[in-house]
C-alpha cells in the first residue's frame, strides 16, 4: 500500500516531463548524473544535458551562462558540493544576477550513508538561506517533489531545491494541493505542534500517531519551503497549540528551526524544541542506522514533544 | 576602423576612466588603462553589438571577467553611446548604477555582473555553449586579469571550454604583470601563459596589447580558428597613458587626487 520513492528519483522523473513541455530548459551536472538521475533527461534530450565533469564552481557559472541566454536551467549535483563548494559562486552569480538558475541538490544530510561524513552536508539549508532572494524547498515526499519542482521552475530565478538518496514512503496522494511558500498541516491537533521538513515529515507523523495513542493531540506541519517561510501558519500554530518542535535532516543550527525560531520570537514566543544533527559530523552506515545514532527519528521527535509538554 | 580613430577612441576612454575614478575617490585605474585598447577594438570594431538596442538578438557580448576594471568597461560603452558620459562621474557613488563592480541590472550593456574572479570566465563559457546549442552567431569575448589565472574556476573554465570546442570563444589577458602584491612572479607565479592555455586545448596568440594592428590581426585569426576556443595573451602596461602610473602596482587601487588627475588628463590630451 505504501508507495516508497526518493525524491532525487522524483527529479529525475519530473524532468522528462518538464523536457517534453519546455524547449528552453536545460540540465546540467558534475559527473553525478547516474545519482541525481539527471541522466535520464540526458537520455531523453541529449542535446540539452550538460556535463560539466567533477567542477563544481563552473558548473553554477556556466549555468548562469546559459540562464542569461533565455533558458531555464537545472544543475545538478550532492548537496555538499553545491551548497558548500559552490556557495561563493552561487551568492555572487545567482544570487546577485538573480539568474534562472535552479540548484537541484541531491544526497542531502545522513541518509548519504555508507560514503561518511565528507559526503553529508548538515549546512546546506543554512547557507542557502542566508542568500538574498534564494527560493529554499526541501520536499518530503515524492508526490510533492514533483509539484514543487514544477513550481520551482515556472518562477524566473534563483531557488535551492534538497533532495534525498533515500526511498521514504509517500505523504500526499496526487490530489493533494501542494502550493510552494505556503506549510501543508497535514494533521490537525492542539497539543503542541511539529514542523518538519524532507524526510522528518514522515518521522513526524509516525511520532504524532504514537502521541496520539496517549491521548496527545499533535499538529503536523510540512514545511517545504524554508525560505520565503510561511510565518502565518507559524504564528497560528503557536497561537493555537503553545509550543513546536521543528524537525530536520540537518543541523540544529541554522535550517528550519532556526528559521521558524526566527518568526516565533518576533512574533508569538512561545517553547521551541530542535530535533536535527546536534553539531556534529556525521559517519559512515547503513542510512536507518544512522537516522537511529544522530536522532533523526520519530523517537527524537517523541522526546522534543514530552520535554515541550512536561 | 582606421587605426587613428581607434587611438583617438581609447584616448576619449583614457581620459573618461581619470576621471571616473577620481570622482568616485577610489576605483582600479591601473588596471583599466591597461585594457583600454583591447575594449576599443572591441566595442569599435569587432563586435556586433547596437548601442541603441543593447539586448539585440544574437548579438555579441562581451564578458568583463577582470570586474575590477569596471571604469574601462563603463567608459568604453559611454563612448560607444550606451548611456550618457555624465553618468561616469557616479561611479561608486551611493545609489549610482555605476557600481564599483558592473552590475549586468543596472547598466545597459552590461552582460554579466562580475567582480569575483574567474567567474566572468567560467559564465562566458556557459554563454559561448548556449550560442552552439541555439545554433546562434553571436561571438563571445571575455576579458581576464593575469593575477585572475591564479583563481582554479580559471582551469575549471579552460578545461570545458575546451572539451566542448567553444570556437565562438575569445578570451584576453590583460597580461601587465602586476597585482595588488607585487609582480605576479613574486606573488605567485603564472608563467608560462601561452604553455598553460596551449596545453588546455585552447588556440593562442600572443600579442602586444597596445598595438591596434595585432590586436585587429589576432581577432581575425581567432574568427577563423575553428574547433577551440581562442586565447589572446596581450602583454600591457598597467596605467598604460598616464606617465605616472605606468607599471606602478600601486596604482591597482587607488585613485588619483586633483592634482594628479589633471596631469594624467593633460597627458592623454584633454582637460580636467
Amino acid at each position: 500500500m505504501s508507495v516508497k520513492m526518493a525524491t532525487r528519483q522524483a527529479y529525475g522523473e519530473v524532468l522528462l516531463e518538464l523536457g517534453k513541455e519546455n524547449e528552453n530548459l536545460v540540465v546540467m551536472d558534475a559527473d553525478l548524473s547516474k545519482s541525481t538521475m539527471t541522466a535520464e533527461f540526458g537520455k531523453a534530450f541529449p542535446e540539452r544535458f550538460v556535463n560539466m565533469g567533477i567542477a563544481e564552481q563552473n558548473l553554477y557559472g556556466a549555468a548562469v551562462g546559459f540562464a542569461i541566454s533565455g533558458k531555464v536551467v537545472c544543475a545538478s549535483t550532492f548537496a555538499m558540493f553545491a551548497a558548500g563548494r559552490a556557495f561563493e559562486i552561487i551568492r555572487n552569480s545567482i544570487g546577485y544576477t538573480k539568474a534562472n538558475v535552479k540548484i537541484c541538490a541531491t544526497h542531502a544530510g545522513i541518509t548519504v550513508g555508507e560514503d561518511g561524513a565528507s559526503h553529508q552536508t548538515f549546512e546546506d539549508i543554512a547557507l542557502m538561506r542566508t542568500i538574498p532572494g534564494m527560493i529554499v524547498v526541501n520536499p518530503g515526499d515524492s508526490v510533492s517533489a514533483k509539484k514543487l519542482l514544477r513550481q520551482v521552475v515556472e518562477i524566473v530565478g534563483p531557488a535551492y531545491v534538497r533532495l534525498g538518496r533515500l526511498a521514504v514512503p509517500n505523504v500526499y496522494v496526487e490530489d493533494d494541493n501542494i502550493v510552494l511558500g505556503k506549510g501543508n498541516c497535514i494533521k490537525e491537533g492542539s497539543a503542541l505542534t511539529i514542523i518538519a521538513t524532507g524526510i522528518m515529515v514522515n518521522e513526524a507523523m509516525i511520532a504524532a500517531e504514537e502521541m496520539s495513542k496517549e491521548g496527545i493531540d499533535i499538529r503536523v506541519i510540512d514545511m517545504h519551503t524554508i525560505k520565503p517561510i510561511d510565518e502565518e501558519i507559524i504564528v497560528k500554530a503557536a497561537k493555537e497549540t503553545g509550543g513546536i518542535v521543528t524537525a530536520e535532516e540537518h543541523s540544529i543550527i541554522g535550517g528550519l528551526g532556526s528559521a521558524v525560531a526566527e518568526v516565533v520570537c518576533r512574533k508569538y514566543p512561545i517553547k521551541m524544541e530542535f530535533v536535527g544533527q546536534l553539531d556534529t559530523f556525521g559517519e559512515s552506515g547503513k542510512p536507518d542506522q544512522l537516522k537511529e545514532k544522530y536522532g533523526i527519528t520519530s523517537e527524537a521527535i517523541i522526546a522534543a514533544c514530552k520535554k515541550i509538554l512536561a | 576602423m582606421e587605426f587613428k580613430e581607434l587611438e583617438k577612441i581609447s584616448r576619449n576612454i583614457r581620459i573618461s576612466i581619470i576621471k571616473a575614478v577620481h570622482s568616485a575617490g577610489s576605483g582600479h585605474p591601473g588596471g583599466s588603462l591597461s585594457a583600454a585598447d583591447i575594449l576599443t577594438t572591441l566595442f569599435f570594431q569587432e563586435m556586433n553589438v547596437d548601442a541603441s538596442n543593447p539586448k539585440m538578438e544574437d548579438r555579441d557580448k562581451f564578458i568583463l571577467s577582470k570586474g575590477h576594471a569596471a571604469p574601462v568597461l563603463y567608459s568604453t560603452l559611454a563612448e560607444k553611446g550606451f548611456f550618457p558620459k555624465e553618468e561616469l562621474l557616479t561611479l561608486r557613488k551611493i545609489n549610482s548604477k555605476m557600481q564599483g563592480h558592473p552590475d549586468m541590472n543596472k547598466v545597459p550593456g552590461v552582460e554579466m555582473s562580475t567582480g569575483s574572479l574567474g567567474q566572468g570566465f567560467s559564465v562566458a563559457g556557459g554563454v559561448a555553449m548556449a550560442n552552439k546549442m541555439d545554433k546562434k552567431n553571436g561571438r563571445v569575448y571575455v576579458l581576464l586579469g593575469d593575477g585572475e589565472l591564479q583563481e582554479g574556476l580559471v582551469w575549471e573554465s579552460a578545461m570545458s571550454s575546451a572539451h566542448y570546442k567553444l570556437d565562438n570563444l575569445v578570451a584576453f589577458v590583460d597580461w601587465n604583470g602586476l597585482q595588488i602584491d607585487g609582480n605576479n612572479d613574486d606573488v605567485m607565479t603564472v608563467k608560462p601563459i601561452d604553455k598553460k592555455f596551449e596545453s588546455f586545448g585552447w588556440n593562442v596568440i600572443s600579442i602586444d596589447g597596445h598595438d591596434f594592428n595585432q590586436i585587429t590581426e589576432a581577432l581575425d585569426a581567432a574568427r577563423k580558428f575553428k574547433g577551440k576556443p581562442t586565447m589572446i595573451i596581450a602583454k600591457t602596461v598597467k596605467g598604460k597613458g598616464v606617465s605616472f602610473m605606468e607599471g606602478n602596482a600601486g596604482w591597482h587601487g587607488k585613485a588619483p587626487n586633483e592634482e594628479e588627475a589633471k596631469k594624467a588628463i593633460e597627458e592623454l590630451g584633454g582637460v580636467m
